[in-house]
């Protein structure tokens, strides 16, 4: 039914006039986001949130008269919630509901252009930071997700009840396609599930894409053979293009390989997503590494927290993605970090503001991701990464692996010992967070690999108490 | 400690880097397992290759086991007349509608460790 309306009124409105609803009761269809808004000096919340709202929707600086023919209560986003950030001066949590309809179905592209456009750059916010994304059902089932997920992975895999192993393969860059497989060759016979193509591996003048597959996938067969386990390498296909993208990806499969590698923020979601559903269609699982991703979500006030940016990713599709890993760093972040460890491979998460979940989140069966947590851990940490992650992750030790006295087979069977000695004890009932070091210790009697490793890398201490109290 | 080359051994995933588990160990993997809610289940094969997803199953699920001995029983019965193939005990959750649990209980070969 077409409504009766006032004549056109050209000039700027108060945005809160029309995108400030306190009122407003969000629907089960609305995308939800909530941003820390940071207004400039002198602008009041309502009218900052009611622009966040506005322009990550339907609005725009000035009235125009094409307005008169649309209905904008159905399409306009609303400020529906705003709450002072506690022990802050001048910041706000201002929570946004979008009708479904503003988003084209399965595309992370569309949604991401829409509330995290021209928005962060608005002159009346001094900065904007997007905490977390609710979205509907109605829109998770417009997308597929990861290809296979993670229960499909590990029966491809045929390895169950424990974390899987990696290690990225050093130097990251320079190696010739041969030494680079022989590399791979001994950490995969030495008991690791996976190594991994570090992130800037492309294909560069030392090494092509094409040599450096065809000798890693010898390397996997051959380990695969002599081990009688499931072996991989994450091939990294990420290219300049999307067609030398795909290009990769076929070649890799056409040899066989099992998983492939992909940069999705540096690649783009447009990109990923394509990928994603080649490697369903295809049958080969995809890793998804997160170069750049410190640039989006290391500022507190500004920028995309990382849980929004691994959600996207859920919904374009990954089988594995990095999450960090915790160890070593402050208390508080282990909550934040299993937070969105949940929210990659859960499939409903409830709101919990203590691990920066705003939002309660029903995936409705769409795939889990395995996080991925790699970097700067050895075999002493594996006790407190087993505890912490428990055997949906993937565990990765580059430098804990090629760095071991006696080379990269031997490094592998040591953190292949002392994971299986932690999943062993854990099962027994024993705690890993109190007596992770005794275990190591113990396995040490009868793994010479390990009880080397375990003389160079020092032993460390695992507070679990303290990381109890955030 | 002198530099050693690892030597080449075939595995078999979950719990295969250790020493050989005691039927004690065992139990305590089972209890585990059935604290959980899993369904426990015994699978063997002659000469698996790593590509072989389904081993031959050992009678059916136990659905009704309750306690570790139940299925280690019916690992030695397996053992005993299956003596030259590899074991292992599976898990089932039927609730996540997936397999999760697999180690390996018997190895006709001699391991390193």
């Amino acid at each position: 039914m077409v409504q009766t309306k006032k004549g056109f009124e050209a000039g700027v409105k108060d945005y809160r006039l029309t995108y400030y609803t306190p009122d407003y009761t969000p629907k089960d269809t609305d995308l939800l986001a909530c941003f820390r808004m940071t207004p400039q000096p002198g602008v009041p919340p309502e009218e900052a949130g009611a622009a966040v709202a506005a322009e990550s929707s339907t609005g725009t600086w000035t009235t125009v008269w094409t307005d008169g023919l649309t209905d904008l209560d159905r399409y306009k986003g609303r400020c529906y919630d705003l709450e002072a950030v506690p022990g802050e001066d001048n910041q706000y949590f201002c929570f946004v509901a979008y009708p479904l309809d503003l988003f084209e179905e399965g595309s992370v592209t569309n949604i991401l252009t829409s509330i995290v456009g021209n928005v962060f750059g608005f002159k009346a916010l001094r900065a904007l930071r997007l905490e977390d994304i609710r979205f509907p059902v109605a829109l998770i089932k417009t997308f597929e997700g990861p290809p296979h997920g993670i229960t499909v992975e590990r029966d491809k895999l045929n390895k169950y009840g424990r974390p899987l192993l990696g290690c990225t393969i050093k130097p990251k860059l320079g190696l010739s396609a041969k030494n680079y497989g022989r590399a791979v060759y001994e950490v995969l016979r030495g008991g690791l599930d996976f190594t991994k193509d570090d992130e800037n591996i492309n294909s560069q003048p030392f090494m092509r894409w094409r040599d450096r597959f065809l000798f890693v996938q010898e390397a996997i067969e051959k380990s695969q053979a002599e081990t009688n386990e499931i072996k991989g390498h994450y091939l990294n296909v990420t290219a300049p293009t999307v067609e030398q993208m795909m290009e990769r990806a076929e070649f890799a499969k056409e040899i066989g390989t099992p998983i492939i590698m992909h940069d999705f923020l540096t690649g783009g979601f447009t990109a990923n997503t394509t990928l994603s559903k080649w490697c369903r269609r295809n049958g080969v699982l995809l890793h998804i590494h997160r170069a750049m991703h410190a640039v989006i979500d290391r500022q507190r006030n500004h920028g995309i927290h990382f849980r929004v940016l691994a959600k996207c990713l859920r919904l374009s599709g990954g089988d594995h993605l990095h999450s960090g890993t915790v160890v070593g760093k402050l208390e508080g972040e282990r909550g934040i970090t299993m937070g969105f460890v949940d929210l990659m491979r859960e499939d409903y998460v409830e709101e919990d503001r203590s691990r920066g979940i705003f939002f309660t989140q029903d995936y409705a069966s769409l795939p889990g991701t395995m996080p991925v947590a790699s970097g700067g851990i050895h075999v002493w940490h594996m006790p407190a990464l087993v505890e912490i992650f428990g055997d949906d992750s993937c565990l990765q030790f580059g430098g804990g692996t090629l760095g071991h006295p006696w080379g990269n087979a031997p490094g592998a069977t040591a953190n292949r010992v002392a994971l299986e000695a932690c999943v062993q004890a854990r099962n027994e009932g024993r705690n890993l967070a109190r007596e992770g070091n005794d275990v190591i210790r113990e396995a040490c009697r009868w793994s010479p690999e390990l009880a080397v490793a375990c003389e160079l890398w020092k032993e460390i201490k695992f507070e679990f108490e303290a990381m109890d109290t955030i | 400690m002198a530099m050693k080359t690892l030597p080449k051994e075939k595995r078999y995933e979950t719990l295969s880097y250790l020493p050989p588990l005691t039927d004690q160990q065992i139990a305590l993997q089972i209890q585990y397992m059935l604290d959980q809610g899993y369904i426990p289940a015994v699978e063997f094969e002659k000469d698996p290759k790593p590509t072989d997803h389904h081993w031959t199953m050992w009678k059916l699920p136990l659905f009704s086991a309750n306690n570790p001995q139940d299925v280690l029983n019916e690992v030695r019965e397996c053992r005993q007349e299956y003596a030259d193939s590899y074991i292992r005990v599976v898990g089932f959750d039927n609730i996540k509608q997936c397999q999760t649990v697999s180690f390996i209980v018997y190895k006709p070969g001699v391991s390193r460790f």
